[in-house]
């Protein structure tokens, strides 16, 4: 009796290693196998996320800088209203006469549109730059991501699994645009608390066929979202039409969020 | 901490992306990268003698090995207390994502502490452990069985087997001590989105600032445990430390100006804003404390003292002084990295405060504590397993017959 129990001990000793190794090591198998960490994740429903790729398009020199798609989004996504958290926010450019470096504000992220502050006959140039997720399609906050909470979706955007993520931050770090924030832990949606958080081109509204909300709520129709899988979306007009820029480009990261009308080596 | 947030939104500086003004990595993550840096660095310091053969730094072998060991537990404490969901920390070890550089963390540091640090303490001190459950009685009696795990065989041929054994383990360590402390620095490094981290040189110089700290740490800890016990310094041993601190210090201080230089010259996007980064908002802590009173002072001392015109009194003074200010100019390395990465905008044209709160989990006094408890957990360390060089009582009273000087 004696004897067994030690040698249960003994060989459980030694199953507890080949487990744990065996189990990262499948991890690792599948990491390596992966194409492009495509994602084992599924919105469900009669959805084919293979049926579908997105792209964003900003036309910065339609942007009047109202602000309502920045509203919109912390409406619709709970969004946190402080200064501090924005899915999307808006920024203004300002050359001013006699003056070489532009100007660039973002009053509690363009949510109460913009102030004049600036004298309009000093003004040499000016436009407003919408800013948002790029959903790269090399997203540097996905490799990071030391548990995978944060994936790439097969239609390409880039989500966080509230339930998964441990809020280490490292996505926060790694992502060039500013584009995420930690839910702050007196945010209305609960199981969000303590994770990262970005925008996701309103994945729940997109995955039934409607626009992002803050495409819909734009007045001049600055920014436009649609699937690069459908020939008949103006997506692909706009995008063959048009030379496009994206933001950072030095960064290897390959946004799909594409600009019209910025200067692309201030814009950043 | 809303209302911090508040207050740093009143400092920006120029202009930043509005999720810029929360710093996200705080003093806990400042002292995560100081803590594990003084693992690796203490661990090297007992290497000296075992890998190197240096003869002079015997006295503080174990100690080092008992100190790492007691950083080293303390070490996953800040990240964990840090983290928004620490009750999924331990995902990074069943669900780790390879292709983050953070996912290998638990496996380095289980790794590290299980295979090379407990391995090598445990066989090092096995015949003295074997010896104090012989002779001890009552609950330290008691531990001391329970460390020898039902192993009394302190034979000629097991011992040598021991010192085989721990000669290994140490071979392994030392690469093994470089990686875990590389690896911290590879974290930043690896940043692309951050032009005052991303550097393949990053992993070196946080190597190299770790054995800085960690040869200084254990150096004091040496001087001030010998004032403590009343004894006589070895000044050889001592000596050679601070040699061996003086290189290193070499080293890291031109890896620094290597990095620094390459920044400067390049010039690529962001540079006038890591320029302002340096002259202005890190002036103190960068220029200050890390440069000038951290690095360029002590290297003076260090040299001083090698040139042989000073007295083993004043090159003791110097000495503490060279370690005080290099185990406050590595922290200052880590705050410089740490806060001073995350206060330079990603949009290069403006720069966010980090407001230090003094309480909260995220707070000064946290990392103080956490800081604190490693010396504690030393203290007990070294109360249980003594790693002083003099012979322990049971041999000394065998001393004592033959030189009739023996030490207790």
């Amino acid at each position: 009796m004696k004897s067994t129990r030690r040698e249960f001990i003994k060989n459980f000793g030694k199953i507890i290693p080949v487990v744990f190794f065996g189990l990262s090591f499948k991890k690792f198998i599948e990491t390596v196998s992966a194409k492009e960490n495509a994602s084992t994740h599924h919105p469900g429903g009669d959805y084919d996320w293979n049926q579908h790729y997105y792209a964003f398009v900003v036309d910065s020199t339609k942007c009047i800088g109202c602000g309502r798609c920045v509203v919109a989004c912390k409406e619709e996504n709970d969004v946190p209203k402080e200064p501090f958290y924005f899915r999307t926010w808006v920024e203004r450019y300002v050359w001013l006469n006699g003056e070489e470096e532009v100007k660039v504000d973002s009053p509690n992220g363009g949510f109460n549109g913009f102030p004049v502050i600036y004298d309009e006959k000093e003004i040499r140039k000016s436009y407003y730059v919408p800013k948002l997720c790029n959903q790269c399609d090399r997203p540097p906050c996905v490799q990071v991501c030391p548990v995978g909470a944060t994936y790439k979706t097969n239609d390409g955007v880039v989500l966080v699994d509230e339930k998964y993520c441990i809020g280490c931050r490292y996505c926060i770090q790694a992502c060039p645009y500013g584009a995420r924030y930690l839910y702050p832990k007196h945010g209305e949606r609960e199981p969000r608390r303590n994770t990262a958080d970005k925008c996701t081109w309103c994945y729940h509204r997109i995955t039934k066929g409607l626009k992002p909300a803050c495409v819909e709520v734009c007045p001049v129709g600055a920014r436009k979202f649609g699937d690069l899988k459908n020939p008949d979306d103006e997506i692909n007009r706009i995008l063959d039409e048009n030379r496009v820029d994206v933001l950072k480009p030095e960064a290897g990261t390959r946004p799909k969020v594409f600009y019209l009308g910025i200067d692309g080596a201030e814009v950043r | 901490m809303s209302e911090l947030l508040w207050q740093a939104l009143q400092q920006v500086q120029g202009y930043v992306y509005p999720n810029e003004i929360e710093v996200n990595w705080s003093i806990l993550i400042v002292f995560y990268p100081y803590i594990t840096g003084l693992v690796a660095g203490a661990f090297i310091v007992a290497s000296l003698e075992r890998v190197f053969k240096v003869e002079a730094v015997k006295p503080t072998y174990r100690l080092a090995l008992l100190t790492a060991l007691a950083f080293l537990l303390a070490a996953p404490l800040p990240l964990v207390a840090h983290l928004g969901h620490p009750e999924r920390a331990l995902e990074i070890m069943f669900t780790p994502h390879l292709s983050s550089a953070m996912a290998g963390f638990g496996f380095v540091y289980a790794w590290y502490l299980l295979i090379v640090l407990l391995l090598e303490i445990g066989y090092d001190y096995r015949k003295d452990v074997v010896k104090w459950a012989r002779t001890k009685r009552g609950l330290k009696g008691f531990l001391y069985r329970l460390l020898t795990m039902g192993d009394y065989d302190i034979s000629k041929e097991a011992l040598k087997k021991d010192e085989k054994l721990v000669g290994i383990i140490t071979v392994i360590g030392l690469p093994s001590a470089a990686f875990l402390h590389g690896y911290v620095g590879f974290i930043f490094g690896s940043v692309k989105a951050n032009p005052w981290w991303s550097s393949p040189l990053m992993p070196i110089i946080f190597l190299f600032s770790a054995m800085v700290s960690g040869i200084a740490l254990v150096l004091l800890i040496y001087m001030a445990s010998t004032k403590l016990r009343g004894k006589k310094l070895d000044m050889k041993c001592t000596d050679t430390l601070a040699g061996y601190l003086l290189y290193t210090y070499v080293l890291d201080l031109s890896l620094e100006f290597m990095e620094i230089a390459h920044l400067v010259y390049v010039q690529e996007e962001g540079i006038d804003a890591i320029l302002t980064l340096i002259n202005d908002r890190l002036f103190l802590s960068f220029i200050v404390i890390q440069i000038f009173l951290g690095t360029i002072v002590p290297i003076f001392l260090l040299v001083m003292a090698k040139t042989g015109l000073f007295r083993a009194t004043i090159r003791k003074i110097f000495y503490i002084f060279a370690a005080l200010l290099a185990m406050i100019g590595v922290l200052a390395m880590r705050w410089n990295v740490v806060i001073g990465g995350q206060m330079l905008s990603k949009s290069f044209r403006g720069f966010s405060t980090y407001i230090l709160p003094i309480f909260g989990i995220e707070g000064l006094l946290t990392a103080v504590a956490i800081f604190i408890l490693p010396f504690v957990l030393l203290f007990i360390f070294v109360k249980v397993l003594p790693p002083w060089e003099e012979p322990p009582i049971w041999e000394s009273t065998e001393h004592q017959a033959v030189e009739g000087n023996g030490e207790g």
